[in-house]
């Protein structure tokens, strides 16, 4: 790939999208999220609307009914989705699950999926990734796609928090296509499917919701003899470890613009319910101890947009973005939790009444410290890979 | 026929405004501002004017500083054609806007104009009614529903005892209720497009009106907080305190 440069432009980041977004958003307010938080129900709504307006359309190349967007006007709709108070984790990866299927799959795939996800005709928003006895250990993953002799593919084994699998038609899934011992690096012999799951369900697939403390879909997956048509493989077989890395930045790149999303959301709950909020007969952020850990929140909120604006100029120029992408959502989820945790100091007993918002959004942002990928594991990987420092993983 | 829709950039209906600590106005450093509800409704008539084949351009107007271009994509986005953004950093109060608009109204020689009832900012309801003033054109306010038939408009208002139906000639300046219709989100593939058309720039200074302000503000203040009630035993109870306590009876 050739060296293009690449650009942070401090003036104009995706303006043009931002009020439009926020403008739907605001159709969509605290009370509509508070009751899809008591019923654990998907915000379907929502994510139609979204659809509907092509934003979540806006990476899929022009020619298969997208807009061709890079990553930054992504991160720029997610970010307005969070900073207006909603979830974007209901349907982020309708946005970059595809980018799988666009840059490893078969003409054929791409013609036949891309439209349609672009359409919203189907959902491709569900990841398989993640198994209950290997968690972050991804390559020793044991759910396997054995060939049959016909050429399809017969999975079985277990997936779990694989999340929005019920509000999806499509899932990719990684697995197993040669036994470990028979490879000679443990990051081959894994392969990606994209799995019907209209098909699926039912003949060898079960899903089943996990209830969990935010409002988000995620369910357990079990594979018994799940037969899946051979035309079914993106790409290469054994290649499928690097194709799921490609996409990883993307995504990590997107959540970490939902972070300052979110952050901005606490900062302007907590900044304004401090200026508003009297006790010992003046507003309670006169005091530095109020005031301060808002500013600190918003200083560090601050620097971490400047860490995903970096990796996003980066990732759209077609350059390497590994350790910006991770450290990017690092400090996002970080700033957002910071943020969260003193918006809901600052409201003091009225942060855990349901009606501000607060508790609910407190509970959403702690998510992004765990997944899509822990805390450690990216402080681990910059350990190991970035400054050359002994393995942990 | 054309439409001219003039829109205002405002506070973010969602936000809840802060009164600025010296009392001058309300706070909007680093608020989030949008297009006001009541010209999103005017652009959306528009719209659907065009859509129905009853327009065949929508020329959306806007007065204010730079920022105010970002209203007018919205607008474009929405589905008009071009946009005039009238560039100034003054205050404009409703007669400099009527006159600002009267330029470009004269300039484009519009079907109809149309615009919100009032903004939500200082709820002025005045600038519309102004503009067809100052062109000499019919006007009619408060619109739940616009047909048009033979070179003319029924407009139908919203008024106290019920409907109101009026029939105006056209060009009219029309201004539109919460009611007249639903506004479409932009949708992204239309925000893209929206980027390619045209926004012509007009300095205010060089449309050769007074744009100065005519009304002075002293002072801006939070309306007072709402004191909790009380509860009262009986409709004698009730009398006596209107009486005595609140003096709003004799
Ligand atoms: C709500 C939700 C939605 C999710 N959605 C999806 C999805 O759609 N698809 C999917 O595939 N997965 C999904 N996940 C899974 C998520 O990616 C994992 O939970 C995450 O990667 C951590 O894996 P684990 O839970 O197995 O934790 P473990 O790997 O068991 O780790 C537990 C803790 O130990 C730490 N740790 C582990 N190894 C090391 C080490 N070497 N050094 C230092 N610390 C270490 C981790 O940082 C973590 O804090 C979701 C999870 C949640 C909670």
């Amino acid at each position: 790939m050739s060296e293009q440069r690449a650009f942070i432009d401090l003036d104009d980041d995706h303006r043009e999208l931002r009020e439009p977004v926020s403008a739907l958003c605001a159709r969509y307010p605290g009370e509509y999220w508070r009751e899809k938080d008591r019923e654990r129900a998907y915000p379907e709504e929502f994510v139609q609307a979204l659809t509907d307006a092509g934003f979540l359309a806006a990476l899929i190349p022009e020619r298969y009914g997208g807009s061709g967007l890079g990553i930054g006007a992504g991160a720029a709709i997610l970010e307005e989705i969070h900073a207006s108070g909603c979830n974007g984790g209901a349907c982020h990866a309708q946005m970059y699950t595809m980018g799988t299927v666009l840059r490893h799959g078969s003409d054929q795939q791409k013609e036949t999926y891309l439209p349609q996800i672009a359409s919203g005709a189907r959902r491709l928003q569900a990841f398989g990734v993640t198994e209950p006895t290997t968690g972050s250990d991804t390559t020793q993953l044991r759910t396997t796609a054995e060939r049959r002799p016909d050429g399809d593919y017969t999975v079985n084994g277990q997936k779990v928090w694989i999340s929005r699998a019920e509000h999806s038609d499509l899932l990719l899934l990684l697995a197993r296509t040669t036994p470990a011992a028979e490879t000679k690096k443990r990051t081959e012999g894994l392969s990606v499917f994209l799995v019907e799951l209209e098909r699926a369900v039912g003949n060898g697939l079960e899903i089943r919701p996990i209830r969990t403390m935010i409002n988000h879909a995620t369910t357990e997956l079990f594979f018994d003899d799940l037969v899946i048509p051979g035309s079914s493989l993106i790409g290469e077989e054994g290649r499928g470890f690097r194709y799921i890395l490609d996409g990883m930045n993307a995504e990590r790149i997107l959540i970490a613009a939902e972070c300052i999303g979110d952050s901005r959301w606490f900062i302007e709950k907590a900044s304004a319910y401090a200026t508003e909020r009297q006790v010992f007969g003046r507003p309670i952020g006169a005091n530095q101890g109020v005031q301060f850990p808002i500013a600190e929140a918003y200083a560090q909120m601050e620097a971490a947009r400047l860490m995903v604006q970096k990796a996003a100029a980066l990732f759209d120029a077609g350059r390497p973005c590994g350790p910006e992408a991770n450290m990017a959502k690092l400090l996002a989820a970080e700033a957002s939790w910071k943020a969260a945790d003193t918006c809901l100091q600052t409201h003091g007993g009225f942060g855990f009444a349901e009606e501000y918002d607060v508790e609910r959004k407190f509970r959403e942002a702690r998510l992004y410290r765990v997944a899509p990928i822990s805390t450690n594991l990216v402080l681990a990987y910059l350990g190991q890979h970035v400054l050359g420092m002994p393995r942990s993983y | 026929m054309k439409v001219l829709v003039a829109v205002k950039r405002t506070i973010d209906p969602n936000v809840k405004v802060r009164v600025k600590s010296d009392q001058t106005g309300v706070e909007t450093a680093n608020v989030k501002m949008a297009m006001n509800p009541f010209c999103e409704i005017a652009v959306e008539e528009a719209v659907r004017m065009k859509e129905a084949g009853s327009a065949n351009e929508v020329v959306a107007v806007s007065a204010g500083a730079d920022k105010a271009q970002e209203t007018l994509r919205t607008a474009l986005a929405m589905g008009a054609d071009r946009a005039v953004h009238i560039v100034t950093e003054a205050e404009l109060q409703p007669l400099a806007v009527a006159r600002l608009l009267k330029v470009i109204a004269d300039e484009e020689q519009p079907g109809l104009v149309i615009m919100g009832k009032q903004a939500i900012d200082d709820d002025s309801n005045q600038t519309g009614q102004m503009l067809a003033a100052l062109l000499g054109w019919p006007q009619a306010t408060f619109a739940s529903e616009i047909e048009f038939k033979d070179g003319t408009a029924d407009v139908t208002r919203e008024i106290d005892g019920g409907l109101e139906t009026l029939n105006v000639n056209l060009p009219a300046v029309v201004t539109t209720d919460l009611r007249l219709n639903e506004p479409r989100y932009a949708s992204l593939p239309n925000i893209m497009k929206a980027k390619k058309k045209p926004i012509d720039r007009r300095e205010a200074d060089a449309l050769g009106v007074d744009i100065s302000p005519r009304l002075a503000i002293h002072k801006v203040e939070e309306p007072p907080k709402r004191e909790a009630g009380i509860k009262v035993a009986d409709v004698a109870e009730l009398v006596a305190k209107l009486r005595d306590d609140a003096k709003v009876i004799g």
